[in-house]
């Protein structure tokens, strides 16, 4: 056993590629694109098994278009440039239809250039920052429109709250979604003393200081929350030292939206109980679809204890509606799949039904839970229905007046209506 | 102290086990006592109301209660409040040697036959659990203890009603305790200088008596006052202002000086194993992250082989994961460094490639995803010394340890025949040999000493951050800083420059947010080093090449 886990260990170290037996000659291909080894393999490799999951149960169903399906993985490695290459390599090497791939922002837009100049098709199921649409790329995550702001009105609405500090970690999405949120805030009259903004770098794990400020700005008699978009284990520190300093989630709560069953599932969740997350999907919601794909989940893992989030629901969207597209369209074939993948329907796991928008986003519900000491979430607020994803936030100035609209005639990802002009960005 | 506990019984980790809430903190007779008869009917409205509108159904029980009934609120709080589905009967949950087990309310019996199935939980979310702290507070007022009602009292400070004041006021002059008066006094005082309909003198009056505290509250409604317009008040608020702020700031600065020295103190732990290796036999180990990793991960396994004795598994931790690093150590020595003697580079490059491998190799058995260390009873919560000034058991604890350990070494090289052998060769490998030294077996036991402690300081870590295949790279840079600007081979120069660094940081981080100060700490090593090539405490004299 232990030289098999270390020849494992030792196999995987070296490689990059995860080799996949050849089927048969006519089969279409799904290619893999998610990090397997490095930082964010704790994410990303869930969403593997996801894609390979609902690849064995569609080709259960007998396949697509009559011929099974075949995935093809390959590990980027948590390199951004290593996406770009993966990506071109999936395309023009292996021939794949689709791509289910990316979690951060930054190995996205690694990946965008490629997909636009081998006209690929990929889809990406992470909440992010939006400011961006691409003929190529479908977007099943939220944008902060679905996120942020769902959950900054919950707190100004039902707790209250009118002091914000923002915490994130120092990259692209959490300082995008701030100055989203700090221009939101702003528009509802929230003077600029009452927001506090916070950058701390990836994997910080001395949070006294920064906790001690938050205590003292929490502690003016205004009630104050924390609106977090510190990402990955970060969190684990972050919290613990909240319920050290003795702050609770009477006195100050903490609304994250990068915190999910995943990262709860490796933390002890006494301190964080009753912080809240923002999400399109818990795995506490109580329906029948879900009850399913948790079944079918936990059974695929082998892990009784396996949980479910949000990504591998935005995954679970994204390929069903491929699915369809491709029935829909009788073909693989890119142009024809993304124009019949708009109008898509397809019904989430928490009820209701997601639609694919002309700008390749989603309409989704926004779900804000509290954390249970199980690790779970207790939904304490929905929104009545969906909500459409805006790619080019209305609170932005520079995207103030841009849409994203991909049908005839407008067809561009960065129209601007005012000028009417298409300006060619994504 | 009393603080702590107060924080004890409200806040932190309510675990769920019956033992705790027999301590202290609940009343003493539960198991005596059942249910008022009145409470009953609510009670069932408990089970039958959704949770946004449990609101009224509290407040008629709060208004039925007396102390023994407070054992329900906190149930409530805790998340443990479940009701049986068939009979709608509450029940508690608890959990015994990783059993689910229910038993009443009111006479702590557990039932039979009652699994996770057969119950549901009555849910809470932030505003209930607001209100219930409150309410049990108001619960408290009474109670026998004074500990109890002094802490009662505090919590009712920020949440002072028309009817808290009341109930206080009646209360005040019967109380005896000297300390509960005097926060009852406070109590009143607020609300007497908050009151626009009595004169100025007597609010003037309790101003000056607010002044003297350092409650949050009494700084907020100081704060509320000076926005006033009559006059009198709002220069009388400032001045009580200016002195609470005086002192305010003094305790800010020692707690910031405790952030830097706990600081301080983790980059002592992780450096000063690498202060041995590095330091003292001149091996550039880049797997040395590698083995605090292991600490904890060693931690991680111990607390899984005692899941029932969480509290003790740090003092089986410590040893174990000084064992597991060590041996480690041992194997690197053996197989890999000692060929590579006097070549730095290839050194270098030989242990980042096994610091690779052991973190796959853990990837591989544990899973790439982080692991659960909980943390013992006791390093959890903060030590209270004034409602400004507070400071996180964890930390305090790491704090102290890390001198304990630095001590040890100290003393193991300085005191006994294995550290003179290890500084003789240190110093001089080849003279030492010429003296019957045996080198080789002395650089076996030096890497793994020096990976033991690294392993050890793995321990500290795991109750500080995420226990994951990454932990080590977190510190293997920070680590190097240290040993350097303390001085290649001084231990002293090694503790100086941690608390210096960590100190530095932490003053830094306020004003400069913390990515520019990590920046700015890294320049000024920088700019030092050019200047002082050597560190802090240069190693002097012949054996120094």
């Amino acid at each position: 056993m232990k030289i098999k886990t270390l020849v494992s260990a030792l196999a995987l170290t070296g490689a990059t590629l995860v080799a996949v037996p050849s089927w048969a000659a006519d089969t279409i291909k799904v290619g893999v694109l998610h990090s397997l080894s490095g930082t964010m393999a704790i994410s990303e490799s869930a969403l593997k098994d996801t894609v390979l999951m609902l690849i064995k149960e569609q080709n259960e169903k007998g396949g697509l278009l009559g011929k099974q399906i075949e995935p093809v993985v390959v590990d980027p490695a948590s390199n951004w440039p290593l996406f770009a290459e993966k990506a071109r390599e999936l395309i023009s090497k292996d021939k794949v239809d689709v791509i289910f791939g990316s979690w951060t922002s930054v190995s996205r837009k690694s990946v965008l250039p490629v997909l636009q100049e081998l006209n690929g098709l990929m889809f990406y199921p992470v909440q992010f920052e939006g400011e961006e649409s691409s003929k190529n790329i479908f977007y099943t995550g939220a944008a902060p429109n679905q996120q942020a702001i769902p959950a900054v009105d919950y707190l100004m609405n039902d707790l209250g709250v009118k002091r914000f500090v923002l915490a994130g970690t120092d990259y692209v999405y959490p300082r995008t979604t701030n100055k989203i949120l700090e221009a939101y805030l702003k528009s509802k009259g929230v003077p600029e003393k009452d927001i506090m903004v916070n950058y701390t770098p990836f994997g910080q794990s001395d949070w006294q200081s920064i906790v001690s400020q938050i205590k003292n700005f929490g502690s003016q008699g205004v009630k104050t929350a924390v609106v977090s978009t510190i990402n990955g284990d970060a969190n684990v520190p972050f919290y613990k030292e909240l319920a050290n300093q003795g702050i609770s989630s009477e006195d100050i709560p903490v609304v994250a939206f990068s915190v999910g069953e995943q990262e709860l599932s490796g933390l002890d969740a006494e301190p964080l109980v009753g912080h809240l997350a923002a999400w399109n999907y818990f795995q506490s919601v109580d329906t029948p679809e879900n009850e399913h794909f948790i079944e079918s989940w936990k059974t695929f893992k082998q892990d009784p204890n396996a949980v479910t989030n949000d990504p591998m629901e935005a995954t679970y969207i994204g390929f069903n509606m491929w699915v369809n597209a491709v029935e829909k369209a009788g073909t693989t074939d890119v142009d024809s799949v993304e124009k019949a993948m708009i109008g898509q329907e397809f019904p989430n796991l928490t009820g209701g039904t997601a639609v694919m928008n002309k700008n390749h986003y989603l309409s989704k519900p926004v779900l804000i839970g509290e954390i249970q000491d199980d690790g779970q979430f207790e939904t304490v607020w929905e929104t009545d229905g969906t909500v459409a994803g805006d790619s080019w936030s209305d609170y932005l100035p520079s995207s103030q007046n841009v849409i994203a609209d991909w049908t005839a005639p407008i067809h561009c990802g960065h129209y601007n209506t005012v000028t009417k002009k298409c300006s060619g960005e994504n | 102290m009393r603080h702590f506990l107060v924080l004890l019984c409200c806040l932190v980790g309510l675990f769920s086990s019956p033992a705790f809430s027999a301590d202290s903190t609940t009343s003493h007779s539960l198991s005596d006592n059942q249910a008022p008869p009145a409470l009953a009917p609510l009670m069932l409205k408990l089970t039958q109301e959704k949770y946004s509108k449990l609101l009224p159904v509290l407040k008629e029980i709060e208004a039925n209660s007396n102390e023994t009934t407070a054992s329900l609120f906190r149930i409530m709080m805790q998340g443990d409040l479940y009701f049986i589905k068939t009979n709608k009967q509450l029940v508690q949950h608890f959990k015994d040697n990783g059993k689910d087990l229910y038993q009443g309310i009111f006479s702590q019996k557990v039932i039979a036959d009652v699994t996770k199935r057969s119950v549901t939980k009555i849910k809470v979310n932030n505003r209930l659990r607001g209100y219930l702290r409150t309410a049990i507070a108001r619960i408290q007022l009474t109670s026998a203890s004074a500990e109890i009602r002094l802490s009662a009292v505090q919590e009712l400070l920020s949440n002072l009603d028309d009817d808290t004041v009341a109930m206080i006021e009646a209360l005040y002059s019967s109380e005896t305790n000297k300390d509960v008066k005097a926060e009852m006094g406070l109590a009143l005082a607020i609300n007497t200088a908050l009151s626009t309909e009595l004169p100025n003198s007597t609010r003037i009056a309790a101003i000056h008596r607010l002044s003297s505290s350092l409650e949050n509250t009494v700084r907020n409604k100081l704060t509320q006052l000076t926005n006033q317009d009559n006059p009198a008040i709002k220069t009388a608020a400032q001045q009580a202002l200016s002195s609470i702020s005086q002192r305010t700031e003094r305790f800010a600065f020692l707690n910031q000086l405790f952030f830097g020295l706990s600081l301080g103190s983790v980059l002592l732990l992780a450096s000063i194993g690498l202060a041995i290796t590095f330091g003292v036999m001149g091996v550039i180990n880049m797997a040395h992250g590698e083995m605090i990793m292991l600490g904890a991960y060693t931690t991680y396994v111990v607390q899984l082989m005692m899941p029932n004795y969480i509290d003790y598994s740090i003092w089986v931790a410590i040893p174990a994961a000084f064992i597991v690093s060590g041996l480690v150590g041992v194997l690197i020595e053996r197989l890999v460094i000692r060929h590579l003697h006097g070549r730095p580079l290839e050194t270098l490059l030989a242990t980042f490639g096994i610091s690779l491998i052991l973190q796959q190799l853990v990837r591989t058995i544990f899973s790439p995803l982080n692991r659960q260390v909980a943390s013992p009873s006791w390093m959890s919560g903060s030590w209270e010394i004034n409602p400004v000034l507070s400071l996180t058991l964890n930390r305090l604890y790491i704090l102290a340890f890390s001198l304990l350990v630095f001590m040890a070494l100290v003393m193991v090289l300085k005191k006994t025949s294995l550290g003179l052998n290890v500084r003789a060769v240190s110093q001089n490998r080849n003279m030492a040999k010429a003296m019957g030294v045996k080198t080789d077996w002395i650089d076996a036991i030096t890497f793994a000493l020096g990976s033991g402690i690294a392993g050890i300081a793995g321990v500290a870590l795991s109750q500080l951050t995420n226990v994951g295949p990454n932990l080590g790279q977190d510190y293997i840079i920070n680590s190097f800083m240290v040993v350097v600007f303390g001085g290649v081979g001084n231990l002293l120069g090694t503790l100086v420059a941690a608390f210096s660094l960590g100190i530095a940081t932490k003053f830094l981080e306020p004003m400069t947010g913390a990515v520019l100060s990590t920046i700015l700490v890294l320049v000024f090593i920088i700019l030092f080093i050019q200047k002082r090539p050597k560190g802090l405490f240069p190693q002097k004299g012949r054996a120094a090449e």
